[in-house]
């Protein structure tokens, strides 16, 4: 293999592992917030309970978002040198003022609210643990904003005599109608990871033949099962205006997610199909007619471009070359995302249902259970495929229409080099799983902490213990 | 003064900040084999740098998206190059800091082991190879025509780089034994007062060694006038250690570490990344720069935020000021 595609195995590898952090970490850190919010305003013992067990949650997934963070700051300039000087002058500025801005927040207040129970009042600490879930949500914005310049570069100059991309305007950059849709489609898919793992613990210390705290989790069930499907119903609306956006920027990326070759009025939506998608006719397929023009027009009759059509007119644009994405990928990730996203909405559904009006489900059976693994876990593919959609789509574009992939890569690091890197965070990553793997399950097995409301009022006398100690 | 040189003082002002900050959080991590001698006295260590390690660890994150931002090439030039000393750093930071969050969450002797060995690890290999990167950065390295690094791995390790190694790693060592001194009461309090004097004496060779070379390589008036503020002031600390004076200590590595920095980077202004193969071919804060439209947008956001951001780290500073002692540590472990 050559540099160029094992820097690009690695660049997937470290993102898709980092955003199953991202999205606990942002969905999290706003629902941990409510709860002790809930906690400050009703006294109530039992959001406090809540408050520390989720917070226990959070805080063994926080640091891996971190750590495994800095290594994508790390990676632009290590893998793909000759993208960062071909963009630096635009990209940067988002990476560094998301840094200023956000990171300082995360970071200063989330060591404030972990070590802070007995330093600050209750309502300051709460307040800290507001402003780091604010402070994820700006980070997002703005590293969004650097990934949508990739998707739609808008704002800039190219400047040939140094050969680079130059910053024509900042707000042009900000306002990206990409990052406008992306962002909102973002957080909601964000908060469905949050939803459908707070209903999910909730739900399995609720289905045992003797449910301990059951009034506690059935409150917490609630709360997380609402968030999932809210946000499930945020995700289908934003998603659908996002179709729309990609429709017109990069119309081969949405040809590409329905695998269709020719130009067609009006187009139907491919629901599966079984054949190699490489433009021949497949043994099967299921489709609904119309509803692809809706997805991508808005109206029902709307034409949507082909994929063989889009090579001619871009060959006619950029030159000989081939400008199709890796199609099977594009077409499965594209439904994969979609059916981990409705399916997690039917579960956040019937987990409503089975609490209603102050009921809990029946505790001799295994199957809630697994449905309560598939509510974790199917928003989190969600987003990963989410993900691999919108950034093989991109192929064979880094900067769409400006520069190639194969063109941004380092060009005086040695493949050798990059597959030591790989094989190292491929390692380390893999036995970091294992181990949060485990210490989250250990975490939600010991059950909601005994508090000491006395504890938490701020202001304790010097020669106390600390509430809290690593 | 032009844009471009404000950024380069913005980037010295960030690494100045990282050094400073993560400076002290590396040496606690060093000193834990040899100032602790049960767990809780390893705790008692770990929570004096809890709430704020990831808080100073933050300072590099925005020391590098910066270069990358005001100066693309100097990060395109230095992170290919340095390629694989990074990767050992971000293995480092990558376990060191899961370490300070998992170690608590298991009640076994042999886990904990494990996750100290991390910590201890961790941040001995960053406080050596931040020391031999940046003396490779001002030395000069093998920079081509089209500003790629064509050198070696082997070729960073040269006598220059592993001396400025050698001084992060005892200067660190020296200021976190300080700011231990400083938060601690007790005897950790104790030990690592003994151990900033001791280890402050290696350190201050060391560093005059260092120092001096740099002088005479640099040979500019304000070179040695900084390198000889940052020997006064780390002189200054050791007496005031001595002195039991544990916050003048802490001051006087802080002083030291921020001289030395900045001395390093007057002594490469107003090249970013020399190159040895040929003047012609050094990165400087002209062509390695963005235009003047990024940098005076991201002057605008640095003149209000970092200011706020000063403001409630100090805050947080501030809120954990108490010193602890081992009867500070809580017995049972919970999160």
């Amino acid at each position: 293999m050559e540099a160029l595609e094992i820097a690009r195995w690695q660049f997937g590898i470290t993102t898709v592992y980092h955003f199953f952090f991202v999205p606990i970490t942002i969905g999290l850190s706003f629902l941990v917030a409510g709860l002790e919010l809930a906690w400050v305003r009703t006294r109530n013992e039992k959001w406090l309970r809540l408050t520390k067990f989720f917070g226990k949650v959070f805080l063994i997934n926080f640091a891996m978002g971190i750590v495994t963070g800095i290594v994508q700051e790390f990676q632009f300039g290590m893998n793909w040198s000759d993208y960062s000087r071909f963009v630096g002058d635009i990209f940067g500025a988002p990476l560094a003022i998301e840094g200023l801005l956000a990171f300082f927040l995360e970071s200063t207040f989330l060591g404030l609210w972990i070590f802070g129970w007995d330093k600050l009042s209750p309502a300051i600490h709460n307040a800290c643990m507001w402003i780091a879930a604010f402070g994820t949500a700006l980070s997002a914005y703005f590293i969004l904003a650097a990934n949508s310049f990739m998707q739609n570069p808008v704002g800039y100059t190219y400047n040939a005599e140094r050969g680079r991309a130059e910053l024509e305007s900042f707000a042009d950059v900000l306002t990206n109608k990409v990052v406008l849709i992306t962002l909102p489609h973002t957080l909601f898919g964000a908060f469905m990871v949050a939803g459908g793992l707070v209903a999910a613990i909730s739900m399995w210390w609720l289905i045992r033949r003797k449910p301990v705290d059951a009034d506690a989790f059935r409150s917490s069930l609630r709360l997380g099962a609402v968030t999932l499907i809210v946000a499930g119903l945020g995700t289908v609306v934003t998603g659908d205006i996002q179709g729309k956006v990609m429709t017109e920027v990069q119309p081969m990326k949405m040809a590409a997610a329905e695998a269709l070759y020719e130009t067609q009025q009006p187009a139907p939506f491919s629901i599966l199909t079984v054949g190699p998608l490489d433009g021949s006719e497949p043994l099967f397929q299921l489709e609904v007619p119309h509803l692809l023009s809706y997805l991508a027009t808005g109206t029902w009759d709307g034409e949507v471009q082909g994929i063989n059509n889009l090579q001619a007119e871009y060959e006619e644009t950029f030159g000989p070359g081939n400008y199709k994405p890796y199609i099977p990928v594009t077409y499965w990730s594209f439904r994969a995302m979609i059916t981990c996203g409705m399916l997690a909405m039917v579960i956040g559904a019937w987990m409503l249902w089975s609490t209603r009006k102050g009921r809990v489900p029946r505790g001799d059976r295994r199957w809630p259970v697994w449905l309560a693994v598939a509510a974790t876990l199917l928003p989190l593919f969600a987003n990963s495929f989410g993900w691999i959609f919108t950034e093989m789509g991109r192929q064979p574009w880094l900067v769409f229409g400006l520069m190639r992939t194969e063109a941004g890569v380092s060009p005086n690091v040695g493949a050798g080099t990059v597959l030591t890197s790989l094989i190292v965070f491929t390692l380390l990553y893999g036995v970091l799983a294992v181990i949060e793997v485990k210490l989250l399950l250990k975490a939600i097995k010991a059950g909601l902490p005994d508090v000491d409301p006395d504890n938490e009022t701020g202001k304790q006398p010097d020669d106390r213990p600390m509430a809290f100690a690593y | 003064m032009e844009l471009t040189t404000v950024w380069f003082c913005v980037v010295a002002f960030l690494f100045i900040g990282y050094f400073v900050l993560e400076g002290f959080d590396f040496g606690v991590g060093m000193l834990l084999p040899f100032l602790a001698k049960n767990d809780r006295e390893r705790r008692t260590m770990i929570n004096t740098i809890g709430p704020l390690w990831d808080g100073n660890e933050v300072w590099l994150i925005v020391a590098g998206a910066s270069i990358f931002a005001a100066f693309p090439e100097w990060y395109a030039t230095l992170f290919s190059g340095f390629y694989l000393p990074l990767l050992l750093i971000l293995v480092a930071l990558i376990v060191r800091g899961v370490a300070f969050e998992y170690r608590h969450q298991r009640d076994d002797a042999a886990w904990k082991k494990r996750w100290d060995a991390a910590i201890i690890v961790g941040s001995f290999v960053p406080a050596l190879l931040w020391g031999v990167a940046f003396g490779n950065i001002v030395r000069g390295v093998e920079i081509d025509a089209d500003k790629n690094y064509v050198g070696t791995f082997f070729d960073l390790l040269n006598p220059y780089a592993l001396l400025a190694g050698l001084v992060t790693l005892t200067l660190f060592l020296t200021h976190g034994a300080n700011f231990l001194a400083l938060k601690t009461r007790g005897i950790i309090h104790e030990r690592a007062r003994d151990a900033s004097l001791r280890v402050g004496l290696v350190a201050a060779v060391l560093a005059v060694a260092f120092l001096l070379w740099t002088c005479l390589d640099q040979d500019q008036g304000w070179v040695w006038v900084l390198s000889g503020l940052a020997a006064l002031t780390f002189v200054g600390g050791l007496i005031a250690a001595w002195a039991r004076r544990d916050g003048w200590a802490f001051v006087g590595t802080m002083a030291a570490i921020g001289f030395a920095v900045t001395a390093l980077f007057v002594g490469l202004f107003p090249d970013v990344m020399p190159s040895t193969l040929d003047a012609a071919y050094s990165l400087t804060t002209e062509n390695a720069a963005s235009t003047d439209k990024t940098l005076g947008i991201m002057s605008w956001v640095a003149l209000i935020f970092v200011p706020i951001v000063i403001g409630y780290q100090a805050w947080s500073y501030w809120v954990f000021r108490k010193r602890i002692s081992v009867e500070s540590i809580p017995e049972a472990v919970h999160a």
